[in-house]
């Protein structure tokens, strides 16, 4: 199970895109999600970005998501990006 | 209550006793007649114009309870209603109805006059912003709810009396003492005034109000014969919010591609040929489809009829290089366009009547073809143009339902996606025009046209087009994006916020409170 060892952040704030941060908590995987779409995308998008992250092998993840209506192939760009940056 | 249209109608709202629900473009038969307004008779030596807007309040006997209007041809540069209403709310006069042809973000002040009282009922085409969301948001803060007419069934309803209309205030660029006014003149110059020609005619009291009161004004598109007072003030409207420059065609990829299949589609269904009619909305693709238009008419060297406006540079352009013969103008959208009605016979003005009033002669009906936009459209090609994606009021029914029911051909342009959201749903949020008047809905991917068109279906069997049927582009859509949740919205009939009339004044639709 990989862990990060500080936060990091990876997007943008822009249509389409999406800001995720993450930072390390002691266990388990939280997700934070603020979106233009929340009523229409807000369950599939938490799931979506929990799933990410597990898939990624990590746990003990906070994912602070500020999500202007990003497809979810960017979702999961930018996800990743941010892992692998909070984790050297 | 399920209507032709497919929508349940809570037909035991106290706002829909006596009405009926939709059953058809021209299914409903009327012996109405047109309504009348009390004559008032003018003595030599009388004088029409008063020294203010509370002198013109006094004398047309404004009082609690009634219902007064406004038109939208200064859009959002109007100063008139906040002049007016800002008097009316001084005198403690209350429990009104403003019937406005249409509001604009300018009018939220509206909303303090509806929280204290002044206001207590709104009949509109549009609704946007701070107020369509307070009214979205707030049941039970007007009387009753909102009424959303379309521009034809507006004039329908002011014409025969459904909607009466105690007092008129009316902004107009350009009048004389007696009345006679334009809207070609003047510092707030907007063009045609096609939905004041209407109130003015049926109101119970006209009140004109100007900014540049001249000896003489002709040609009026309000006559005197229908004008009881007229105020002088400073200024009626921001000649910046009331008319763009001259509005650009689109460069955004996603319209022009749209445009051009819209465009591909109309010259291989033959409807681009002499004589042929047809109107524009505003938006982006719309007027890029003109262009094209434009360069199949060249390129044939024949000669279209008329072009409907909402007029536009893009319009008068087309005029002006001899492509087609008339444009009718009800509204004017830009500078150029103004100028045109100004100086071009063959631009000719007419009344929102003339324009799309069902129980008339109206132009709409000999429309060939109208291009129109949607903030999403249905499987069953209903098109909503009213409620945003969270069933917040944020847009217009105008005449889209009017154009849509009498031309020939009526295409949707409309992209697949937009931010992330899929613009073909199972249903609607709210229906504004039904499906029966749609005959195809252009997207950036591909195009469907509505099955009830066997004959366009047959005629497009061998084309080269992207043509899918509308379950096909929804699935393109899902694909890529997923499906979305549906938008909750509250089933009590307390949290029905606006009815939706057709323009036949039956109810096509209700919007209800979306649950937050």
């Amino acid at each position: 199970m990989k862990h990060l060892v500080k936060a990091a952040t990876a997007g943008f704030d822009e249509k389409n895109d999406v800001l995720v941060t993450v930072e390390p908590i002691a266990a388990g995987i939280e997700v934070e999600l603020t979106s233009k779409v929340m009523r229409q995308y807000g369950e599939h998008i938490k799931e979506f970005i929990t799933a990410t992250v597990k898939e990624a092998g990590f746990d003990g993840v906070k994912v602070i998501a500020a999500d202007k209506a990003a497809w979810d192939y960017t979702i999961k760009a930018r996800v990743l990006g941010a892992l692998e940056r909070g984790s050297k | 209550m399920l209507n032709k249209a497919g929508r349940d109608i809570p037909m035991n709202l106290p706002c829909l006793e006596g009405r009926e629900v939709y059953q058809g473009e021209f299914a409903l038969a009327t012996n109405a007649r047109r309504a009348g307004r009390p004559v008032r008779a003018t003595r030599p030596g009388e004088n029409k114009v008063v020294a203010s807007i509370d002198e013109a309040i006094e004398k047309a006997g404004l009082k609690d309870g009634m219902s007064i209007s406004f038109h939208h041809h200064f859009r959002n540069g109007d100063y008139v209603m906040k002049l007016v209403m800002e008097r009316i709310h001084e005198k403690g006069i209350k429990d009104l109805t403003i019937l406005s042809s249409s509001l604009a973000p300018c009018h939220e002040f509206l909303i303090d006059y509806i929280k204290d009282g002044t206001v207590t009922a709104i009949e509109t085409s549009g609704l946007r912003d701070a107020l369509g969301k307070f009214l979205s948001t707030n049941p039970g803060v007007l009387k009753r709810p909102v009424v959303i007419r379309s521009h034809g069934g507006r004039a329908r309803a002011v014409s025969c009396g459904e909607a009466h209309i105690d007092v008129a205030f009316l902004g107009v660029p350009t009048c004389d003492p007696r009345g006679n006014a334009t809207g070609m003149m003047g510092k707030a110059a907007c063009g045609a005034l096609g939905y004041a020609m209407v109130d003015a005619h049926f109101a119970d009291k006209t009140v004109l109000i100007t900014d540049n009161l001249v000896d003489y004004v002709y040609p009026y598109s309000i006559p005197q014969t229908d004008v009881d007072y007229v105020v002088e003030v400073e200024a009626i409207g921001d000649p910046a919010g009331i008319a763009s420059g001259a509005i650009g065609i689109t460069k955004n990829p996603v319209q022009l591609k749209i445009a051009e299949l819209a465009a591909e589609f109309l010259d291989q269904a033959d409807i681009i040929k002499e004589g042929f009619s047809f109107q524009l909305g505003a938006g982006g693709a719309p007027l890029a489809v003109a262009k094209f238009i434009g360069q199949k008419l060249k390129e044939k060297e024949v000669v279209g009829g008329f072009g409907v406006g909402g007029a536009t540079g893009v319009l008068v352009g087309m005029l002006e290089d001899g492509l087609i013969k008339a444009i009718y103008d009800t509204q004017t959208f830009d500078t150029t366009a103004a100028a045109s009605l100004h100086d071009n016979p063959n631009h000719i003005e007419m009344s929102a009547s003339m324009y799309a009033d069902p129980w008339t002669d109206c132009m709409t009906n000999y429309l060939d073809v109208v291009f129109l936009g949607a903030t999403e459209v249905d499987v069953n090609f209903n098109v909503n143009c009213m409620t945003d994606s969270n069933g917040i009021l944020m847009g217009a029914s105008g005449g889209h339902s009017d154009t849509a029911a009498g031309a020939k051909v009526t295409v949707i342009t409309c992209p697949l996606i937009r931010g992330r959201l899929p613009m073909i749903r199972e249903n609607v949020q709210t229906v504004i025009t039904p499906g029966t008047s749609v005959d195809v809905i252009v997207t950036e991917r591909g195009l469907a046209i509505n099955p009830n068109r066997q004959d366009l279906i047959e005629k497009f069997k061998d084309s080269n087009l992207p043509i899918y049927t509308i379950e096909e582009l929804q699935k393109m859509a899902y694909d890529r994006v997923g499906k979305p949740q549906d938008v909750e919205v509250s089933d009590k009939d307390e949290d029905v916020v606006a009815i939706v009339e057709y323009r036949d004044g039956s109810i096509i639709d209700v919007v209800r409170k979306p649950l937050l």
